[in-house]
């Protein structure tokens, strides 16, 4: 005997489905469990337990029902979740698991497995080691190499030389080798004298072809950072612009030269391309990165740039931006390194 | 194993207030000065400075540099620092004083000792003269020698034996082309780019080289260091093969080093002092040897029969040369 299935009304709010059973979704309920889903910054771990807890099976087929850009039924008799949302969504539990591996591991372990990647992902992140070898001091990113070799049986050096050509595995290699002083103590004469080296060479650049200029390598590569940052104020007094956008055409220059002389503004432009419309997942991963490594060194100055240069706390974006465990993690990083 | 003798009994005032006496007066009694400090060692010296200090409130090196003078002078003044700061002494010496850096020094400094001992020279470079080694080599020299006496000094290199023999093999081949490719086989002509050049004697770990070296001597019949002969005036080439030798067979490479500048004395005491003031305490005893084997007559001869004076006698204390006195 064939059963009529109908649905109908039952109190407020309250719907049966075709096989009568009571749909309880709201939604409120629905866009909180998409917005866990969607990410781009973690997963909202705690409306996902309400809310999925609390659903019955109606409620759920219901919600995929209602997520065509998530589960489609148009091949297969059920609502299929696609398949590289899936995998997206793996990755987006696990942004809290990384966040917390990279905030216990040791510095220089965390250190030698990024430099590891920068030159192991396809396109390469030249930015990436550039942050590593220049905004760390020199005996940190000692550390970084000695942890490196240990990892994987090759110098530092060797790893990166083999896989860079041309100049910029100059500036890599020699980025990577150098042991800068750190004291304080600067050379006045020199300061002038390379600070208009560094202006002939830029303004005399016709085919940007400045990366082959041997003395601005020189310069910047082995040069303290006390004695770079004094260049830089030089460089704005004699041509009235910051080094590093006359720098503009090459980006791994302007990069270094934003490592070595002003790294909280290198920060915060990272942080705000990780919150930003379409971020690629590196640069999401750098939200991870930059917070977990900048909260015991310069997390206030970062943060103070930040809400400078973009117009709201840092705190703010994040918790707008982030979901769950994660953004509670970051949040609670910032708020630390802030107090420090 | 060191040359240098010196008695387990010492003491440091005592010796410091012999050293005083050699300065009091006149002259300067060199024949005291160099039979006390040429029989102490390192550890020895450093309490002796220490005494001096505190006896007669004065630096003694500085009393050195004012009461003797010459290649004593020179000679004596490093051998009473502390090693490590001789190196980086010696390092800084040869990048100023010069018109020219003397790569040979940078290349011993970089290539004759291990990753740790290169940072703690140094560190202690930056100590003394508050700027990193590698910034005073890059911004006195030019061109591919700056490339690569700034690469050497500054790499921390692996220091494990394990070798990959692939790629042995094939950056033998790529030296190979660099090397032959500008001019020909067999050497004399320029080198077709250093680029590779540089990176591999720059990166690659000691034992993963001397697998290369050897590849490279299979493959195409020469060592690498008679493919780089050529032109003496190429002095970058000079340098490349000086820093394969190093690498190769450094006891051979500094035996070279003091028999050249013992047939080119007039120019060339610096050297003869470096490499016996700073092996002194280490490997001179097997230079000595070497020496001997391809020199047919000994070191303490060579330096008896072409040096003078008190420096002679200085020279010849380190060697351990007992007669002399």
């Amino acid at each position: 005997m064939a059963q009529r299935k109908i649905t109908i009304l039952v109190g407020r709010g309250k719907k049966l489905n075709k096989e009568g059973e009571k749909i309880m979704t709201s939604p409120e309920e629905c866009e909180a469990l998409r917005k866990a889903f969607t990410g781009p910054h973690g997963v909202e771990e705690k409306s996902m337990l309400e809310i999925l807890v609390k659903w019955n099976r109606a409620d759920l087929t219901a919600f995929r029902k209602k997520s065509p850009d998530i589960f489609s039924d148009d091949e297969c008799c059920f609502e299929k979740w696609d398949s590289s949302h899936m995998k997206f969504l793996q990755n987006e539990f696990l942004r809290f698991q990384r966040a917390v591996i990279q905030r216990t591991m040791h510095p220089w372990e965390r250190d030698a497995l990024l430099v590891r990647k920068s030159l192991e992902e396809k396109p390469p992140l030249y930015n990436l080691l550039i942050e590593l070898a220049c905004t760390r001091t020199s005996d940190e990113f000692l550390g970084a190499r000695k942890a490196f070799q240990c990892l994987y049986s090759e110098s530092v050096e060797e790893f990166v030389a083999v896989r860079v050509d041309g100049f910029q595995r100059s500036l890599l290699v020699a980025l990577v080798s150098t042991y800068r002083y750190e004291g304080m103590r600067i050379d006045e004469a020199a300061i002038k004298l390379e600070c208009q080296k560094l202006g002939r060479a830029i303004k005399t650049d016709q085919n940007n072809e400045i990366e082959k200029d041997d003395e601005v390598l020189r310069i910047l590569t082995t040069r303290s950072k006390h004695h770079l940052k004094t260049i830089h104020k030089c460089y704005k007094e004699a041509y009235d612009s910051n080094l590093e956008e006359d720098l503009d055409g090459i980006q791994i220059l302007r990069d270094t030269v934003n490592c070595l002389c002003a790294p909280p503004i290198y920060f915060s432009k990272i942080l705000n391309t990780a919150m930003s419309v379409c971020p690629t997942e590196q640069e999401i991963e750098a939200l991870t990165r930059v917070i977990v490594t900048r909260t015991d060194v310069d997390m206030k100055d970062i943060a103070a740039e930040f809400n400078r240069e973009y117009g709201a706390p840092l705190i703010e974006r994040i918790e707008a931006a982030a979901l769950g465990n994660y953004r509670d993690f970051l949040v609670a990083l910032v708020k630390r390194g802030m107090a420090n | 194993m060191a040359t240098l003798l010196a008695p387990e009994d010492f003491s440091p005032g005592e010796d410091a207030m012999a050293l005083n006496k050699a300065f009091e007066g006149w002259g300067t009694d060199e024949k005291n000065i160099i039979w006390i400090l040429g029989h102490r060692n390192a550890d020895q010296r450093k309490q002796i400075r220490l005494a001096y200090q505190e006896i007669y409130l004065e630096d003694l090196i500085k009393k050195l540099k004012y009461e003797l003078s010459g290649d004593l002078e020179r000679a004596v003044c490093h051998w009473i620092l502390d090693p490590v700061e001789r190196e980086a002494v010696l390092a800084y010496e040869s990048i100023i004083r010069n018109y020219r850096p003397d790569y040979r020094v940078i290349l011993e400094t970089a290539l004759m000792k291990s990753a740790e001992e290169l940072l703690t020279v140094k560190r202690t470079y930056q100590f003394l003269y508050k700027r990193s080694l590698e910034e005073d080599v890059a911004s006195h020299t030019s061109g591919d020698m700056r490339k690569f006496l700034v690469a050497v000094v500054s790499v921390y290199r692996y220091e494990g034996e394990e070798i990959e023999e692939e790629v042995a093999h094939s950056e033998a081949n790529i030296l190979g082309d660099e090397i032959q490719g500008g001019g020909g086989c067999g050497g004399g002509g320029a080198l077709n780019g250093a680029e590779e050049i540089i990176r591999i004697l720059s990166t690659r770990s000691r034992p993963q080289l001397l697998a290369t070296f050897n590849y490279y001597k299979r493959i195409h019949g020469t060592s690498i260091t008679k493919s780089l002969d050529g032109d003496p005036a190429d002095e970058f080439s000079a340098a490349l093969r000086a820093a394969i030798q190093c690498i190769k067979n450094p006891k051979r490479y500094l035996q070279k080093v003091v028999h050249n500048s013992i047939n080119r004395l007039g120019t060339e005491e610096d050297a003869l002092s470096r490499v016996i003031v700073t092996r002194a305490e280490k490997d001179l005893k097997e230079m000595k040897d070497v020496y001997l084997k391809k020199n047919g007559r000994s070191l303490e001869d060579a330096v008896a029969s072409e040096t003078t004076g008190d420096y002679k006698a200085f020279l010849l204390t380190l060697l351990g040369n007992q007669d002399y006195f």
